[in-house]
């Protein structure tokens, strides 16, 4: 386990120690200014890694397999007779792994259902249907004793820093809650473990006793990032952990998690919506609309070569800060809204909204749209469920 | 004569000049001023983009030029002259007149702007017939007009539901046909898109420049999103604090920043468009205290180049010289920030 004790850890994202460009040199080197020596072993092992994953290589064992996950909501009808109605297909039958070390990103449009796999995958909802093995072994439906031990492996960071810390509590206890609820008590005793991890997310260890009112937005999801590591997880689920956040302080949370990623060769599941933050961070990223995965394949994969015409209407909406590069793109608009995931449309679930369909079928290719669900096709690790996969018309950037 | 201020509002041939512009809470805590001293002028058929972070006063900007600030607690100075009338001066109801027909804003949240027990088409009709002598028919079928304007589909039908059967992207864009009714001249859009979908913000933000094209109206965009001001701004403001640190036109503020911040703004954020996977650049620290802001540049204990002993920066106030075409609000000598300038949008642009 790696050590935590505040003589080797200095709180490099502490946000007046952020290092930042000096007049005389004028152009920034983030990354030189920015090595650390003290975590030097995950640093070095994770640094060869992100090559490595460049490169193609497949690293680390497998730590997550979900197989045909499913998770459906059920509805009660209203009026007199009670029965069942459908039920909602928040996430409907998609399968992936994760590998240690590696950082998964799950993007897609609002109500897709990028929350509830994240939720289900820790057993934090029950699963309707499929299987999860964690490191080798089935955790579908664990409970009791055997779940509260894997609550301690797995972790999740939420998007609300404001909704998700208790405000009657102080930081401390916030920050102490897992090792209570394990009944742990950390060498050195709570106190000193929680200010120490405190220090390590960048917050001050003197504001133990602090309310979650009396700190920023930023503050705030630093407070859930320590309570998160504190019980050294192997894996962590952040859902939109930095969308609530003003860009600036963004940048230093998506550091943090980075330098947490690095030192405790922690796993992540990085659920967002920002396509940016996400090709940041990711090294492989998978896209969901419907409940299903349209496309998945490393980053590289996703963002220079999408091959689901979904992935690249995603990218294509994107505005880029950059003018002059904005005014010569051609956009691939989406047309209509999203259909609703109690029916959700029959053959390939994007049909209703896809411009390939909509422009460059024939009638008989878009009857097997309309009828019969994509398989997903590999090629190389790269996944797309679609009938007629391929570049785009136009470029996506 | 500066795109930012020309001398004279009544003559300077803009359609809304904002004239050293405060906006001051009292609280309990102290005077909260939450807008500074704004200067600007905006021309017909022009975009003029307001970013800045959290706090900064882009909103309380906006609500002040659409004068929701008038009854309350909140003390307004300066001038907020459109088409040459003083709105800080009018009487409340030759503003109640020229909201809504002359100047209507988008907020981010349609909700707000929706009444969840009136039909959606009522309350547009509602919003045509206050400032157009028509009938309820003629309204009608203006309102189903807009509608589809706006990419509703089935309007004939959609037009008789309530809010709440509406998604989150027709919503706003219900929202939009109802602040264009009137064909305004002046648009206030305050974070129009920032709780869609990407696919649906890019809807709604082509449907605004093609409406734009369509009716002339000047719009004032306000966002944290730097993609869109990109999109849509001819010129953008950059706020800090309640002040202005940056004006200039789109391309200038990309590609010649001139402030410490902008450049911490342009650089904090990781792009979708390029594989980079090197450190993001954070703006470090927090937001500063709007009623005991820091004293000299507002931004000095957050900025990378403060130099107090050879500068000042914590104690003399940087101007913001609004006769010129890019001002920036910085004591950096100006040569020297050019240098700067230039070397981080290589490296940016790359
Ligand atoms: N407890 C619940 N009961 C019923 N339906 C639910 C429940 N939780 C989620 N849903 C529905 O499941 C679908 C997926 O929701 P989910 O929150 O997972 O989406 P998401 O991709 O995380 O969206 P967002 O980007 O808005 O957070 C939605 O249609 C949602 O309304
Ligand atoms: N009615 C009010 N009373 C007191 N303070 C206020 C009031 N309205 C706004 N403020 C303060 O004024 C400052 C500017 O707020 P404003 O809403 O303009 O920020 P903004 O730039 O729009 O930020 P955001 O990007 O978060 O929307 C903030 O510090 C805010 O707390
Ligand atoms: S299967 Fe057909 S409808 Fe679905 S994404 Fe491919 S082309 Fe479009
Ligand atoms: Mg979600
Ligand atoms: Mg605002």
């Amino acid at each position: 386990m790696t050590d935590l004790s505040p003589s080797t850890q200095v709180p490099d994202d502490e946000p007046a120690a952020t290092p930042v460009a000096t007049p005389s040199a004028s152009v920034t080197t983030p990354s030189a200014s920015h090595d650390k020596t003290g975590a030097a072993g995950g640093k070095r092992f994770m640094r060869q890694r992100r090559k490595a994953t460049d490169e193609g290589v497949a690293l680390g064992e497998v730590i997550l397999e979900v197989t045909d996950l499913k998770k459906y909501f059920p509805m009660h009808t209203s009026g007199l007779v009670h029965r069942a109605a459908d039920p909602v297909r928040a996430v409907d039958g998609i399968s992936f792994s994760v590998r240690k070390g590696e950082t998964l990103g799950l993007v897609g449009e609002s109500g897709c259902g990028k929350s509830t796999a994240g939720r289900t995958m820790l057993q934090l909802l029950p699963p309707t249907g499929g299987t999860i093995r964690y490191q080798g072994k089935d955790i579908t439906n664990v409970q009791g004793k055997e779940l509260r031990r894997l609550r301690t492996e797995m972790q999740m960071v939420f998007q609300d820093p404001y909704g998700s810390l208790n405000p009657r509590q102080t930081v401390g206890t916030i920050i102490a809650a897992p090792f209570r609820i394990q009944g742990i008590t950390p060498e050195g005793g709570i106190k000193a473990e929680v200010q120490s991890l405190m220090k390590r997310v960048g917050l001050n260890p003197e504001h133990y006793n602090r309310f979650p009112h009396e700190f920023s937005g930023g503050q705030r999801q630093r407070i859930g990032i320590a309570r998160a590591v504190a019980l050294r997880p192997k894996l962590i689920v952040c859902d939109e952990p930095v969308s609530a956040l003003d860009v600036s302080i963004q940048a230093q949370v998506v550091n943090l998690l980075e330098d947490l990623q690095d030192e405790f060769e922690l796993t992540y599941v990085f659920v967002a919506h920002d396509l940016a933050v996400v090709r940041h961070i990711s090294d492989r990223v998978a896209v969901m609309y419907l409940g299903k995965i349209m496309e998945m394949g490393s980053r590289q994969d996703l963002y220079e070569n999408p091959l689901h015409p979904y992935t690249q209407a995603l990218l294509s909406a994107v505005p880029i800060p950059d003018p002059r590069r904005e005014n010569k793109r051609e956009r691939i608009l989406l047309t209509g809204d999203l259909p609703s995931p109690i029916n959700p449309p029959s053959g390939c679930v994007f049909h209703t909204r896809c411009p390939r369909f909509r422009e460059e079928l024939s009638e008989s290719e878009r009857t097997r749209c309309t009828t019969e669900a994509p398989v997903i096709q590999v090629e190389n690790g790269h996944q797309v469920a679609c009938h007629f996969a391929g570049p785009p018309k136009v470029e996506v950037f | 004569m500066s795109r930012w201020a020309s001398a004279d509002p009544a003559s300077s041939g803009a359609l809304l000049s904002v004239r050293d512009l405060k906006v001051t809470f009292p609280t309990e805590d102290g005077l909260v001023k939450a807008v500074d001293g704004l200067t600007f002028d905006l021309r017909a058929g022009e975009t003029i983009g307001i970013v800045g972070e959290s706090g900064s006063g882009k909103s309380v900007t906006s609500q002040a030029i659409m004068g929701l600030h008038r009854g309350t607690r909140a003390m307004v100075e300066g001038q907020i002259v459109f088409d040459g009338r003083d709105l800080i001066k009018i009487v409340d109801e030759d503003l109640r007149r020229m909201r809504g027909r002359d100047i209507a804003m988008i907020f981010q949240d349609p909700l707000s702007a929706l009444h969840p027990y009136y039909t959606v088409g009522n309350q547009i009709v509602e919003a045509y017939r206050v400032h157009n002598d028509v009938t309820k028919a003629a309204a009608r079928t203006h309102v189903i007009e807009m509608l589809d304007r706006v990419g509703i589909p089935n309007p004939q039908k959609r037009v008789d539901q309530y809010p709440h059967e509406f998604s989150g992207g027709m919503r706003q864009r219900a929202m939009i046909a109802m602040a264009l009714v009137n064909s305004p001249r002046l648009i206030i859009a305050d974070e129009p898109t920032t709780a869609l979908d990407v696919t649906v913000q890019a809807q709604i933000l082509n449907l605004l420049v093609d409406l734009q094209k369509e009716f002339g109206s000047a719009i004032i965009i306000i966002t944290h999103d730097l993609g869109v001001v990109a999109e849509l701004a001819d010129s953008i403001m950059v706020m800090f604090a309640g002040k202005a640190v940056e004006g200039g036109e789109a391309e200038e503020i990309f590609y010649e920043a001139m402030h410490p911040y902008t450049w911490g703004l342009l650089q904090s954020m990781p792009r979708i468009d390029s594989e980079k996977k090197e450190r993001l650049v954070p703006i470090a620290g927090n937001p500063p205290s709007l009623i005991n802001p820091p004293p000299g540049c507002a931004f000095h204990p957050r900025c990378a180049f403060r130099d107090d002993a050879r500068l000042g920066c914590s104690s003399v106030i940087p101007e913001f010289d609004i006769s010129t075409e890019h001002p920036a609000r910085c004591l950096i000598p100006e040569g020297e920030r050019r240098a700067i300038s230039q070397a981080k949008t290589k490296t940016r642009t790359a």
